[in-house]
């Protein structure tokens, strides 16, 4: 089994982020992480790839600063990484990243690509459905379980409210991968020291500019949420904050 | 010739999905500001009842796209039947809920016709002749006006709730139903979808609970959701969690709330240490009364929460368990 696995750098999670002065995007000086369904997909190519073998290569699109992610995939066991590097990947709609994958990927064979469902930048939920398309695959969503069949691959989707459903899909094909579907490894310090010696192949921009347009969708702005409730917020030491609330639970909510 | 609008409603086994109302109030509001014609689908095999229900709503036509290829769903048989559909009427933007099927197919559909879609919309801006769509980005922290280029049609999917279902308007008269019978060659669908399941028995039920503390990320271990539960106990309410600690198996899935989980609607939802994303808020803010307690100022919890509290969950907590239980008497 050849399976790629599609990773984006996003801010992390904990990250207090700021907005540019245009108000266009955010300022780029903050830490940064792989994206977190993409951490579970990585790790669900390489549970695969020791049940059948095969291969696991990483992909991401952005500037320098993310080729983090690909060492990291590599140090937990990838075997080779793509990086389409450059900042212009930054600004580019979901339609264009997945024609920028697709057009590095060309001389490639894969059987499966996995994304994560979502990315927690954008969130757009679109660039694997739309890498399928590109590529002429069959794609399924929000997988929570993979196993091999005859025919290709049992996928397990998770529908809202609790419901699952069971798909047949043949190969080759894209999978969006939800986080959940297993438990994450760490690298280890082998591991580590055996990512230096991994190939990275790097594709510019003007490489795969030819496939790509202007984007369809254009961010005019971006800003803070407005507050939709009058919001109270409580001060003062922990003790206080504690007397306060109860008195809003037992006056104000009456729950006590 | 004036502009059209078209909604693509949900159907699930020949039942509409309540949330097409709130695409349909959204569809009726852009149109009266626009002037665009408003016009919607049904998508399915055998769905003429479900197509006579939307026409009751105040729309200049409903179409019922059919074809036997559109049961079960499958993303290759809407796009094909969609594509062909659109081939023959034309849509300026095409409304849609944004539901896990939605994600499934629109993504291939805007491909496949070369266009785009803007994705988990919350709203419009109808400035200067121009649309505007917002939508949330980097879960919840910023909101971004978003504007579209190209030909068309442009794709839009609503987020849960962001337009109200009972403000669609309903029609003077029924609107027109037509019948389309799209042609989808049973070889381009290529998955097979088996039945649709649950994975085990709920052995709670959090719809009835009055009370629930529940717990994020910001609870950091496993062994600290003991914390929670002792908070939880002293309230006399239930523990629930977002997803990030069933996913980890901390709490068993049944307590997890959000759009893959339970809608909850207690009196009271105090929330500690959840940052407030959008799948989780949907399950929870129906909730009376909302406290949130998180380190970060910024955390979307609190554009929901009536009471906030900025600080360490760690430090806040035992505090008021005490204050509870002694309030309890
Ligand atoms: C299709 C789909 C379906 C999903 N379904 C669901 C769902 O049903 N339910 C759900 O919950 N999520 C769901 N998610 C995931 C969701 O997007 C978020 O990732 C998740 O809700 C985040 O959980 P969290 O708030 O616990 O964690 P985080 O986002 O990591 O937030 C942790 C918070 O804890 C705070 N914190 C840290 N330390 C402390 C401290 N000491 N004291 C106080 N605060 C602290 C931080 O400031 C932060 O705000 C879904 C996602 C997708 C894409
Ligand atoms: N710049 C990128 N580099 C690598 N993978 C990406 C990039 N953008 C999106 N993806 C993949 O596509 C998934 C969905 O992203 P999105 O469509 O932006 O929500 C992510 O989880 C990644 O797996």
């Amino acid at each position: 089994m050849k399976i790629l696995v599609c990773i984006k750098q996003v801010p992390q999670k904990d990250a207090t982020l700021k907005l540019n002065e245009a108000g266009t995007w955010i300022r780029e000086d903050v830490s940064y992480e792989a994206n977190e369904p993409d951490a579970f997909a990585l790790e669900e190519a390489l549970r695969q790839k020791e049940k059948l073998s095969g291969e696991v290569v990483v992909l991401t699109a952005g500037p320098a600063r993310a080729q983090q992610v690909l060492r990291e995939a590599l140090a937990k066991g990838a075997d080779r990484a793509i990086h389409l590097e450059g900042d212009g990947f930054v600004g580019l709609d979901a339609y264009n990243t997945a024609r920028a994958i697709a057009a590095a990927i060309q001389d490639e064979k894969f059987d499966l690509i996995f994304t994560g469902l979502q990315s927690d930048d954008y969130g757009y939920a679109q660039t694997g459905v739309i890498l399928a398309e590109i590529l002429g695959w069959p794609h399924a969503t929000i997988i929570m379980h993979i196993e091999k069949s005859e025919s290709g691959i049992r996928v397990k989707r998770e529908l809202e409210a609790g419901f699952f459903q069971h798909v047949d899909v043949p190969l080759p094909a894209v999978l969006t991968i939800q986080s959940g579907i297993n438990k994450l490894r760490y690298a280890t310090l082998i591991g580590i020291k055996q990512a230096k010696n991994k190939p990275m192949r790097k594709v510019t921009m003007a490489e795969v500019e030819a496939s790509l347009s202007p984007n369809l969708q254009k961010i005019e702005k971006l800003y803070l949420p407005l507050k939709s409730k009058n919001t109270e917020f409580l001060e003062g030491a922990p003790a206080d904050i504690a007397k306060k609330l109860v008195e809003k639970l037992k006056n104000e909510m009456r729950v006590l | 010739m004036t502009d059209n609008i078209l909604i693509i409603t949900e159907q699930r086994e020949g039942k509409l999905n309540r949330v097409s109302w709130e695409t349909i109030a959204a569809g009726q509001a852009i149109a009266a500001e626009t002037g665009w014609t408003l016009e919607a689908a049904v998508v399915g095999a055998g769905v003429a009842a479900i197509a006579s229900e939307v026409a009751a709503k105040k729309l200049a036509k409903v179409y019922d796209v059919e074809s036997p290829q559109l049961e079960p769903y499958t993303p290759d048989a809407f796009t094909a039947a969609l594509k062909e559909f659109l081939a023959k009427h034309p849509a300026k933007l095409v409304l849609m809920p944004h539901t896990y099927q939605v994600r499934d197919f629109v993504p291939k559909l805007a491909t496949a016709l070369k266009t785009t879609a803007i994705s988990d919309v919350v709203g419009y801006k109808h400035e200067g002749g121009k649309l505007v769509f917002t939508r949330q980005m980097f879960q919840g922290k910023f909101v971004a006006d978003v504007s579209f280029a190209g030909e068309g049609p442009c794709f839009v999917t609503f987020q849960n709730g962001s337009f109200r279902a009972d403000k669609a308007e309903a029609g003077a008269a029924p609107a027109p139903v037509e019948t389309v019978n799209v042609d989808v060659p049973a070889s381009v669908v290529r998955n097979k979808p088996q039945e649709v399941f649950k994975e085990a028995k709920q052995a709670v039920d959090l719809t009835q609970a009055e009370i629930i503390v529940s717990v994020g990320r910001g609870i950091k271990e496993q062994k600290n959701i003991e914390l929670a539960q002792q908070l939880a106990n002293a309230l006399g309410g239930e523990l629930a969690a977002s997803r990030p600690i069933c996913d980890n198996g901390w709490l068993p899935m049944d307590r997890q709330v959000g759009s893959s989980g339970q809608t909850v609607a207690p009196k009271l939802y105090l929330a500690l240490g959840i940052s407030g994303a959008i799948q989780h808020i949907v399950g929870m803010k129906g909730a009376r009364s909302i406290i949130a307690i998180n380190k970060d100022a910024e955390a979307p919890i609190f554009e929901i929460a009536d009471v906030a509290v900025v600080g360490n969950l760690f430090e806040i907590v035992p505090p008021l368990i005490e204050e509870v239980k002694k309030a309890k008497g």
